[in-house]
């Protein structure tokens, strides 16, 4: 942990919750009809992200029109279970639970020495999998989860969390994430907890990554809104190393929030020089 | 003399030349309803903003043989009518138009000039430069044209006041960024800073019209507004909705400012000319 003697950005951190609140329905409204649908289909796992991101699409599309999907496997705490029923109750939720468990370890036993990092990414992919065969049956886009500050550090799984249709808190920082949840007066305790991805018993980000989102959220800031070298970073009176770190996850974890390159060889190629917007459909 | 000025701060669909010229006709008749003199609709507002490789398929030639062109010259008998479109010349080079119609007559075409071409923003990739800033007389006097980066530019607005120009009308497609604790984005607060400032130090109408809607994520403010001539507002503040903005203006408060404050009768071009001569000879930029 690094010694808060540094400035305290906290305060450009702060956001105008009313005008995100606005932005981020209307995005969510538009990308689902532009996509001509009417419906979402959001993965909800009892933690901060996805609960926000439940209130925003409820209050977007109508709560009749959010298939929320929890997706427990065995290992899973029981307090995410009843904090994500807290968030389909009060917000009258359709909603899923798909077990995990069986499809998981049906791969996972076949390799006795397999780590945590890998059963959690199959656990991450296996979600996407059940979240987009919810989206082909009921007939829904699926809702992204993931928060800026996780986009930058390459915190996430690829394909697994990041396999989703649309992004609506993508460009909220986690510490932003949890004023806009005020906000929307998502329920305190899942406010309150310590974020967790919950791959495996007593695993928390925070532990994880080493660091607050507090303190990361700051240094990112500055040096991505801000455009800040690390160096002026470490003017501010942050710790040379972690901001040498955290600079050094951004940068090497950029594949993570890109697509694939195509090899290029034809006078015209995908990826390159065909460009027309995704929002373009031609309808 | 008083007339209405209407923002028709619209959500042009990225593409789909047909549908946003039923959505103009849409407005203007909703305008004509209310008594519309003058009605601005935003940048590129019948191909949507980010056009990209589709440049071609939305690209118009401002005359009485293109469709879309004849239908909105046909829409300006009773109201005169500002609008964006891309505009391709005989040569195939495209640009970022503005056309002002009036009785069926196109009065003036504008050119975007300085084309934004860093962040989010790739115009040059896809654009010409405009060539020319120019004012031109209308039924409601002298008026001038800019899009979007052309008036983050001091000398558009400048140029087209000593061109004569009492009403300077912009229309952009600016996307929201920089949120914070305001209840606005740094965009929003920008833009209203730079028109507040040139209604003051020109003593003239700014009149301003904005989009709305999402391209990919991005979102377009809105906020279309009208500054007299005393750099006060008369009408701002309409963000993120599409709408149809109402204002009225009396073309009276510009001698009544300019008595007030002769900043037009003791500017010196001939002054701003030499200077800049002698700055670019000595090539001082």
């Amino acid at each position: 942990m690094t010694v808060a003697t540094h400035t305290d950005i906290r305060p450009k951190l702060r956001i105008h919750t009313d005008l995100a609140r606005r932005v981020l329905t209307g995005f969510i409204r538009d990308q689902i009809h532009k996509a001509g649908m009417t419906r979402a289909v959001i993965g909800l796992s009892g933690g901060i992200d996805s609960a926000l991101s439940a209130y925003l699409a409820a209050e977007a599309l109508g709560p009749a029109n959010v298939l929320a999907v929890r997706m427990p496997y065995k290992t899973s705490s029981t307090d995410s279970l009843t904090d994500a029923d807290a968030v389909i109750q009060t917000l009258g939720l359709q909603a899923l639970t798909v077990n995990i468990s069986g499809m998981a370890d049906a791969l996972i036993d076949q390799f006795p020495d397999m780590s945590n990092l890998r059963k959690g990414n199959i656990m991450a992919r296996l979600r996407m999998t059940v979240l987009y065969d919810q989206s082909a049956s009921w007939g829904g886009l699926v809702v992204g989860t993931s928060n800026k500050t996780e986009f930058l550090l390459g915190y996430s799984t690829i394909y697994g969390d990041s396999g989703v249709a649309l992004q609506p808190i993508g460009d909220l920082y986690k510490t932003q994430v949890r004023e806009l949840a005020r906000a929307l007066q998502v329920p305190d305790p899942i406010i309150a907890k310590p974020p967790s991805a919950d791959l495996w018993v007593g695993q928390t980000d925070e532990g994880e990554l080493g660091f607050t989102y507090e303190e990361v959220d700051q240094a990112l800031y500055l040096l991505v809104d801000e455009r800040y070298t690390a160096a002026e970073v470490v003017a501010e009176g942050f710790d040379r190393r972690f901001v040498e770190d955290v600079w050094r996850r951004v940068k090497i974890n950029h594949y993570k929030r890109t697509m694939p390159n195509i090899a290029k060889l034809s006078a015209r190629t995908i990826g390159h020089d065909f460009l027309y917007l995704r929002d373009y459909t031609g309808r | 003399m008083k007339i209405t000025v209407g923002l028709a701060q619209i959500y042009p669909k990225i593409g789909d030349v047909k549908a946003n010229l039923a959505k103009h006709l849409d407005f203007i008749a909703q305008a004509d309803s209310v008594g519309v003199d003058l009605l601005i609709f935003p940048e590129l507002s019948l191909t949507g903003y980010q056009v990209q490789d589709l440049l071609s398929e939305v690209a118009i030639r401002p005359t009485r043989d293109d469709d879309t062109f004849r239908a909105l010259l046909d829409a300006s008998q009773n109201m005169d009518i500002m609008f964006g479109f891309v505009h391709e010349d005989t040569r195939q080079r495209y640009y970022i138009g503005a056309a002002y119609v009036s009785r069926g007559e196109v009065l003036h075409i504008h050119h975007k000039v300085y084309l934004c071409t860093y962040t989010m923003f790739d115009e040059a990739r896809f654009f010409d430069p405009g060539e020319s800033i120019r004012a031109f007389d209308t039924r409601f006097g002298r008026v001038g044209m800019l899009i979007c980066e052309d008036f983050w530019h001091v000398s558009p607005p400048y140029l087209l006041w000593m061109d004569g120009a009492d009403l300077i009308l912009m229309h952009s497609a600016s996307p929201s960024r920089g949120l914070s604790a305001e209840s606005a984005f740094s965009a929003s607060h920008w833009v209203e800073l730079v028109n507040q400032a040139y209604g003051s130090i020109f003593t003239s109408y700014i009149i301003h019209c904005n989009r709305v809607g999402y391209e990919d994520g991005k979102n377009f403010w809105g906020g279309s507004s009208v500054v007299n001539p005393d750099g006060d507002f008369l009408t701002h503040g309409h963000y993120l909705d599409e709408t149809l903005i109402r204002q009225q203006i009396d073309l009276n408060q510009l001698h009544r400012t300019r008595s007030r404050l002769p900043l037009l009768r003791d500017e010196r071009p001939d002054l701003v000319q030499r200077e800049l001569l002698r700055i670019l000879t000595k090539n001082e930029v």
